[in-house]
């Protein structure tokens, strides 16, 4: 290293803001706070199931309506797809490449397969639930 | 030992991120359904009751929960970081014990239901 080595200003805070590569790697990983949200959320609504008073779920339920969470809930479903479903298979094929013999298998391949996946899980849960 | 630690969180990250890319979007459509008033029969107190007794809804309901707050609290560690604090000592002890904290809850309640 030389003696005095040439440092780059930069803010901490807003560097990201140069480029547009970096502003959406930010993006991406503020879903990580829907991750945390949903994750407690989901939670808290166990702790009303843990009571195993219908009363108890119901007002949780209750509490959870209105056009405020409805908004809400529906922007968090398109940012969480478009920041953090979609971008994570579209890397997929890179974080796991599949190999047969010598050739590697295409990415669209991996990727296609996530979203039939998805689309199955999804319809798995939403099964479960009673909506279809 | 070190490059063992890092596997195991690194591991929890990627399950965490697969899991939550292919869970959260129907998870979030769900809460989204409660909060129009249009509860599915499913989430109904019986039914759902009846699931989280079982031990498979247990079961289901502590990787998706335990994968996605250890993925959330490695990725907020990142996220602090790149917002300017360099405490990293400090934010890792922090969102790991959050974590941790939101895992054994999630443990006690389970096992209270049913």
């Amino acid at each position: 290293m030389s003696r005095q080595p040439y440092i780059r200003p930069m803010s901490k805070t807003t560097w990201y803001m140069r480029n547009k590569r970096y502003k959406v790697y930010v993006m991406r990983e503020l879903t990580s706070f829907l991750v945390a949200f949903y994750s407690f959320l989901t939670i808290i609504a166990l702790a009303a199931l843990a009571s195993d008073s219908p009363d108890r779920w119901n007002a949780f339920l209750a509490s959870q309506q209105g056009t405020g969470m409805t908004i809400f809930h529906a922007l968090a479903l398109v940012y969480f797809l478009f920041y953090q479903t979609f971008p994570w298979f579209k890397l997929a094929p890179k974080a796991m490449p599949v190999y047969l013999g010598e050739k590697k298998l295409a990415d669209s391949y991996i990727i296609i397969g996530h979203y039939v996946a998805w689309v199955i899980v999804s319809a798995f849960i939403f099964w479960l639930a009673g909506v279809i | 030992m070190a490059i063992a630690k890092k596997s195991v969180i690194w591991g929890l990250f990627a399950a965490g991120g697969t899991l939550t890319a292919f869970v959260f979007p129907a998870l979030i459509a769900l809460f989204l359904l409660v909060a129009t008033g249009n509860v599915p029969e499913g989430l109904q107190f019986g039914q759902f009751h009846a699931f989280a007794s079982s031990w498979l809804g247990k079961a289901c309901l502590f990787i998706v929960l335990f994968l996605s707050l250890w993925h959330a609290a490695h990725r907020l560690r990142v996220v602090a970081h790149d917002f300017g604090i360099r405490k990293d000592a400090l934010v890792a002890s922090a969102v790991y014990t959050v974590a941790a904290i939101g895992s054994v809850l999630t443990a006690f309640y389970l096992i209270g239901i049913g």
